[in-house]
């Protein structure tokens, strides 16, 4: 890696860091609602992963998945409309926190079931098998979607069909409350890939480098042997499961401990040290990563709430093989178009300007 | 027109679609080198080979779900679930997914996909595998729910649902496999949302789909033989539904009947009572009446059976209520 892609990815985890402290404070201050799980602890493994993937290729997460979109580019301005409900959002207003989709950037979004998104990223692997591509899927998931059935079904079929999708286990040790000694009975959870004849490995998830070489080698196995591997990133999350959250079930120094190894001042010190960066530099690029923060929310205040007629639109695609007589009646047809939408460019109404 | 079986339209409509298309493949439980569990799909895998034919383990959610991500970067997947009874393992990836991700999105997603198979009871397999579900998956909006009657419906609508952009649920019905009918040779397509009136009549309408048409047929025939004239409405899709064309025949009659198997308690046909009344209200001469499956599982004993399910003679009963005869 050379200094200015260690920088940029330092650049990425700051700004998710920064990004997911206002959102903290937006909730409290009641300007997002619903539920809000926030990434900070887990920045090395979305910016060291999406870091490896090539423009075409397609990525699913679960619904702690503001860090993902932010690693691969997405403007975080549409970010912040989005989690205020506004029109301006990735996803119009429509999907919130836990939806953040951008399928031009092969986001495929942020999936609020646990597990429920592991069948589709076999689904995206077969479809590159069937069009005998070289594309790749990664799929991001928590400790709790292991014991779903959805994780059995999906790893089961990806190994036996020989698919080309990377599953990352964001271990951060709790299903909401839950431990993943209470809740499996494997403790090491790639291990798990061992029932399906599956290359699998773990990786210090608070670590970038390490996770980047670990995913590298996964990643390169799916692309040219079209084989799947499980992937066990150890991490954490800081803050609660979800804003409402006070963490209770663990203990104070377990939280002082893992913070210690915390993955943004690890990665600086890399980027100090072995691409000798001083710490005025350090510094500059975190008050960018807050005035881009700054600007977002700017900007998601600034964008109109969605118009009522909106609620009608995006649920059917407009198709010449549907009556429209039928269809028509039904308000849930009133809105639909045949295109898909292409998250916007930003409009007129925004006065919001900062490069980055 | 060429005389063929509902089973032999239905793989005619898929390999067709297969040849014309190639993002469009099948996937489900036995469907490839088994020739399919009820022989829908005989042949296709020697055609399109085992990537275009897949033949799944037995997990439902897995067949969803591929079918679903596939659908989403571009391909049309027909799943296929050996019968519906089975879809409720893959319900998460129906409703949680196929029909919800182009509206969380805001629009950028898209799912064509096609989750079709045997829905309703056969005979004797008791209440686990006899169910009709076509209420649950109507309610939902984002998902087409087709159910063909016949043979030429089955194709066309077949064809229709593969090539539609939107998630297609389509019911068929394992008694029906073996009806014969008359089908269009050639490339044709029935458009999802327009019914079909398959009996014409002036004095009730009686509403019907899937294997319930037959039902009502035959009660049409009872009632002609006594100087009643039923008008038989198939709407074919019930998502979106042709309202329109239950409300003419209803304005002409002036009394309805809908006939489903599925069961009353919340069943489609209160959402279609529901619609002719607020429509017809004062084209109507009488209440609406629903002919419906015994509000209790499944049993297994033929003669339970007959009793669950609606028979031509209740309908019949039905009419003669609504007419005050």
């Amino acid at each position: 890696m050379d200094r200015d892609e260690a920088l940029a990815l330092y650049r990425t985890m700051l700004l998710i860091r920064r990004f997911e402290e206002r959102c903290a404070q937006l909730y409290v201050e009641g300007k997002i609602g619903g539920f809000l799980h926030l990434y900070i602890g887990q920045e090395a493994v979305a910016v060291g992963a999406l870091s490896l993937l090539r423009p075409d290729d397609y990525f699913l997460t679960s619904y702690r998945d503001h860090g993902y979109a932010l690693a691969r580019g997405t403007d975080p301005r549409l970010l912040m409309a989005e989690l205020c409900g506004k029109i301006g959002g990735i996803s119009r207003g429509k999907g919130g926190s836990m939806h953040f989709y951008d399928v031009p950037l092969g986001n495929f979004g942020g999936d609020g079931i646990v597990g429920g998104h592991l069948p589709i990223a076999a689904g995206m692997g077969y479809s590159i098998r069937l069009r005998e591509t070289d594309q790749v899927v990664l799929c991001f998931f928590g400790d709790g979607a292991v014991n779903e059935g959805a994780f059995h079904e999906a790893l089961n079929v990806s190994a036996l069909w020989g698919l080309p999708v990377v599953f990352v286990i964001e271990n951060n040790r709790y299903g909401m409350g839950t431990s993943i000694d209470r809740a499996s009975s494997v403790k090491d959870l790639y291990q798990r890939g061992s029932a399906y004849g599956m290359p699998r490995t773990d990786v210090d998830g608070m670590d970038l480098l390490a996770v980047r070489h670990a995913l590298g080698e996964a990643i390169e196995r799916a692309r040219t042997e079209k084989r799947p591997t499980l992937l066990e990133a150890e991490t954490y999350r800081y803050r609660g499961h979800s804003m409402s959250d006070p963490g209770k079930y663990r203990t104070r120094e377990e939280v002082e401990e893992m913070m210690n190894q915390d993955p943004v001042l690890r990665f600086a010190k890399h980027v100090q040290q072995s691409h000798s960066v001083p710490e005025t530099e350090l510094a500059a690029m975190d008050k960018d990563a807050i005035a881009r923060v700054d600007d977002a929310v700017r900007f998601a205040e600034e964008s109109p709430w969605p118009n009522p007629e909106t609620l009608f639109e995006d649920v059917y695609v407009r198709s010449p093989y549907i009556t429209a007589g039928a269809a028509d009646k039904e308000p849930a047809w009133r809105g639909s178009v045949a295109e898909d939408r292409v998250p916007e460019e930003l409009p007129a109404w925004s006065s919001a300007r900062v490069e980055s | 027109m060429a005389t063929l079986t509902m089973r032999e339209a239905l793989n005619e409509a898929i390999g067709e679609e297969m040849r014309r298309d190639p993002t469009v493949f099948l996937i489900g439980e036995e469907v490839g080198h088994y020739q399919g569990p009820y022989k829908v799909t005989q042949g296709l895998i020697q055609e399109f080979g085992e990537w275009r034919v897949r033949d799944t383990p037995i997990a439902e959610e897995a067949i969803a779900g591929v079918a679903v991500g596939a659908a989403f970067v571009g391909m049309r997947p027909i799943a296929e679930m050996m019968t519906f009874n089975f879809s409720l393992l893959a319900l998460d990836q129906i409703v949680n997914h196929a029909a919800k991700y182009r509206y969380m999105s805001g629009g950028q997603v898209r799912c064509p996909m096609v989750l079709r198979g045997p829905s309703g009871a056969a005979a004797q397999v008791a209440a686990q595998h006899s169910q009709a579900f076509e209420s649950w998956f109507a309610h939902v909006p984002g998902l087409v729910v087709a159910m063909p009657s016949t043979p030429a419906d089955a194709k066309g609508l077949l064809k229709s649902a593969i090539r539609d952009d939107n998630p297609v649920i389509f019911m068929e019905n394992e008694v029906l496999y073996n009806l014969k009918g008359e089908v269009p040779e050639g490339d044709y397509t029935i458009p999802l949302g327009l019914g079909d009136v398959k009996r014409v009549g002036k004095d009730v309408t009686l509403v019907a789909w899937s294997r319930s048409v037959q039902r009502a047929l035959e009660a049409a025939d009872l009632l002609a033989a006594n100087g009643i004239e039923a008008e038989v409405v198939d709407p074919r899709t019930l998502r979106p539904l042709d309202d329109e064309l239950i409300f003419d025949s209803v304005r002409k009659t002036n009394r309805c009947v809908v006939i489903e198997e599925g069961w009353r308690y919340a069943g489609f046909g209160a959402e279609i009572a529901d619609r002719v009344q607020r429509s017809c209200f004062d084209d109507l001469d009488a209440p609406i009446l629903r002919v419906t499956a015994a509000d209790v599982p499944m049993p297994y004993s033929k003669k339970l059976e007959k009793v669950f399910l609606p028979q031509p003679k209740q309908i019949v009963d039905a009419v003669h209520q609504v007419l005050y005869r």
